[in-house]
């Protein structure tokens, strides 16, 4: 242990003397984090809405009004046909066609019944299936409010009837930034942990400065604690600094304790730093670090329950983000600044990492003994 | 121009030498298209949730069952009192509380009026939205039978249609999605590094005293990625076709025209990184963090444009996998002809011209 201060010394100012490299640690993740919660509201709004009005009744025009004054809807045209409006479709301006036929008010006044056409750009799904839904509860306020008025007398409420009321707990203004913020600084001190340590590895191999080292008195578990802590270091300042803009742009803190963040993140980025070692004991050129840190890190993002919930996940991919490190720091980062749930409710999650930074280093020392002997 | 395609022979043979890289350049795409393909949704599929029930009569049981059988929810937990939901959503068991009142079923029956609170975990703002609304839906259902057979009056009724998409598949979206990402992933990233790889090792000087002109020789590093790009997408478009059922509504030969102009462009941004670096590390965390971070949120296929704030929605114009994204959704998906993505096509064409004008340009400043 007597040569890890000169190791450390020697990593530290190699990290330092490059200015470039360090811009990179420091600036490029904090303009992330700057603009990607900006940018990341995938909530689904202003709808494009295009009414083909073939009735021009009263009742036609209030429903039209109704969609009009709606919060979904962005009305964008009423062309004078089904053909016009899909045209507007074609080429991306609206996602929704209303079409109300011809005889609508007569029709439903007549024989009790009268149809409404609802056709929907479904290239994304998601949005199709909203916008439609979002439509029909309008029509059905709207029938409810024209039965009302035909019944001419007010009733009280002539049929059993359940009130729904709801509330979003955590979040009450639906605010994707304190959801995706804390997400990102996952996502953020990850790639610096596993990134930087597998290129700088690989890097010394590449040039062969590491076989000098080799011939060296230096013992291998002090090659790795040198290389392993200064970038422990890099990934806990990244993470400070992170807390620091999400707390000055965003306005967003932690309800729970910033100890136990770093509690985690400490334990974390020991994981991650695991994962960099491993990739960089198999692999010869940054190239190919690059390729393999850049394919576990997407499967990994993928499936870390950053953008689509866990639980939405067939039973064979929630097995796969059992065994993925960043799904329990998400989790643990969002539930410590959200909700504010305190070691006991994360305990769980607390051994599983423990055991990843444990495993991952064990397999990397492992590996990297067999190489060199 | 002989040197020239002995130099692209020895590209080729040093990238097909290298099996490890070789493995992750033809699996990144498989293993995308699976993941989208069937592991990720916004879907909400059995979400856990809780359900406080005060009233414990014949309703309110049938109403719970109804919700556990349905194939949105699982009632994971029966809480016992208001105290208990505050720990539920701090351990994540569950993303929705349903509260039943003391009197739920004669409330119903006798005053025809019974209330339910929903409480929703909005950490996830979207989940907890779409879990609410679902829980709604199945309440209504509820409600209807309860009302039997009534017939209501002025009844309309509304009948959907699903435009280019009927069956609502999630494929629609991403592959255009993984293709954009991929093709600039290799294009851009793995070209500029293999280039900036030669001046790190000083081989770049060994090259350049070659009878050819530095732009070739960066030139001839670049083909081998733009053949990969090409295999890369035949294989996604395959995959498309053959495994997620999907099938390629316009021009084959449009949308392969497209993806080559988009190659080239991807390639011209990765000439452009490797003119202006040093190192290998700096030109992969350029790649990645200020060239495939931005294609992925700004490319539209994530995120919606339309929500952005005003300024990103301008900045989104100058990244070209929005573009790109646009034209293989048109012609791909939509089955839309040329004109329809006229105007984007010269958009990326202008990108590539000006890239690839402004690499020359530094690579003849530095390496002479």
């Amino acid at each position: 242990m007597r040569n890890l201060p000169f190791l450390l010394q020697k990593e530290f100012k190699q990290i330092f003397r490059d200015p470039a490299i360090l811009r990179l640690i420091f600036i490029m993740p904090m303009v992330q984090l700057i603009l990607i919660p900006f940018a990341a509201d995938y909530e689904v709004k202003d709808i494009h809405i295009s009414v083909v009005d073939l009735d021009h009744s009263s009742y036609s025009r209030r429903l039209v009004e109704k969609i009009r004054a709606s919060s979904y809807f962005q009305l964008v045209e009423t062309p004078p046909s089904y053909t016009e409006a899909l045209k507007a479709v074609e080429s991306g301006d609206a996602d929704l066609i209303l079409t109300v036929p011809a005889d609508f008010e007569r029709e439903l006044v007549k024989s009790d019944e009268e149809q409404l056409h609802l056709a929907a750009d479904a290239v994304n799904g998601i949005r199709a299936g909203l916008g439609t839904s979002y439509a029909s509860q309008i029509i059905a306020q709207f029938n409810n409010e024209i039965r009302g008025e035909w019944y001419q007398f007010p009733r009280k409420s002539p049929f059993p009837r359940i009130d729904v009321s709801f509330a979003n707990w955590y979040n009450p203004h639906i605010d994707y930034h304190i959801f995706m913020v804390p997400g990102i600084l996952a996502i953020l001190v990850t790639m610096v942990g596993s990134f930087l340590t597998a290129l700088n590895i690989v890097a010394e191999k590449e040039v062969g400065t590491i076989e000098q080292i080799n011939v060296t008195p230096i013992k291998k578990h002090e090659f790795i604690l040198g290389k392993l802590i200064p970038f422990w270091v890099l990934g806990m300042v990244s993470i400070t600094l992170g807390m620091i803009v999400a707390f000055v742009v965003f306005q967003i803190l932690p309800l729970g304790s910033f100890l136990l963040i770093y509690l985690f993140a400490a334990i974390y980025l020991l994981g991650v730093l695991g994962i960099g070692l491993l990739v960089s004991t198999f692999v010869d050129t940054q190239q190919q670090a690059t390729l393999f840190a850049f394919f576990f890190m997407m499967i990994f993002i993928l499936l870390g329950g950053l953008y689509t919930p866990i639980e939405s996940m067939p039973h064979w991919a929630q097995w796969l983000t059992k065994i993925n490190p960043p799904a329990y720091f998400i989790r643990v980062i969002r539930a410590v600044y959200l909700k504010g749930s305190n070691f006991q409710d994360l305990l769980p999650e607390f051994w599983a990492m423990l055991g990843f930074a444990v495993f991952f280093n064990a397999m990397a020392v492992r590996n990297y003994r067999k190489r060199s002997a | 121009m002989n040197v020239f395609w002995v130099f692209v022979r020895k590209e080729f043979q040093h990238l097909l030498r290298d099996k490890r890289s070789m493995f992750i350049l033809m699996g990144l795409p498989l293993v995308m298209m699976l993941l989208f393909g069937f592991a990720l949704s916004s879907e909400v599929k059995e979400s856990n949730i809780a359900v406080l029930d005060s009233a414990q009569d014949e309703a309110s049981q049938m109403l719970i069952d109804r919700l556990d059988q349905s194939r949105y929810f699982e009632v994971a937990k029966v809480l016992r009192d208001e105290k208990e939901i505050e720990t539920v959503f701090k351990r994540g068991e569950a993303r929705l509380v349903v509260i039943f009142p003391n009197n739920f079923q004669h409330d119903l029956h006798y005053n025809n009026q019974a209330q339910i609170r929903l409480v929703g975990d909005a950490t996830d703002p979207n989940t907890s939205s779409i879990v609410i609304n679902y829980a709604s839906a199945i309440i209504g259902n509820f409600q209807q039978d309860v009302l039997g057979d009534e017939k209501l009056p002025m009844r309309i009724e509304t009948e959907l249609r699903m435009l280019y998409n009927p069956q609502l598949k999630s494929a629609f979206n991403f592959v255009p999605g993984v293709m954009t990402l991929i093709l600039m992933l290799l294009g851009a990233m793995m070209t500029s590094v293999s280039i900036v790889k030669e001046k790190e090792l000083g081989t770049m000087e060994i090259l350049l005293v070659s009878p050819m002109k530095p732009i070739w020789v960066v030139l001839s590093k670049a083909v081998p990625y733009i053949v990969l790009c090409m295999l890369d997408l035949i294989l996604i478009l395959l995959m498309a076709v053959y495994v997620l059922e999907m099938p390629i509504a316009g021009s084959l030969v449009l949308l392969m025209a497209e993806s080559l102009l988009f190659i080239l462009t991807a390639l011209s941004l990765g000439l452009l990184i490797s003119a202006n670096v040093e190192s290998q590390q700096v030109a992969m965390f350029i790649s990645l963090v200020g060239l495939l971070m931005p294609s992925l949120v700004f490319s539209g296929f994530m995120f919606p444009i339309e929500n952005m704030p005003k300024v990103l929605q301008v900045i989104s114009n100058l990244i070209p996998t929005k573009w790109y994204y646009s034209i293989v959704k048109n012609v791909m998906v939509k089955g839309l002809g040329f004109s329809f993505v006229a105007k984007q096509t010269f958009i990326l064409l202008g990108m590539t011209v000006f890239f690839l004008a402004l690499a020359i340009k530094r690579f003849k400043v530095r390496l002479q």
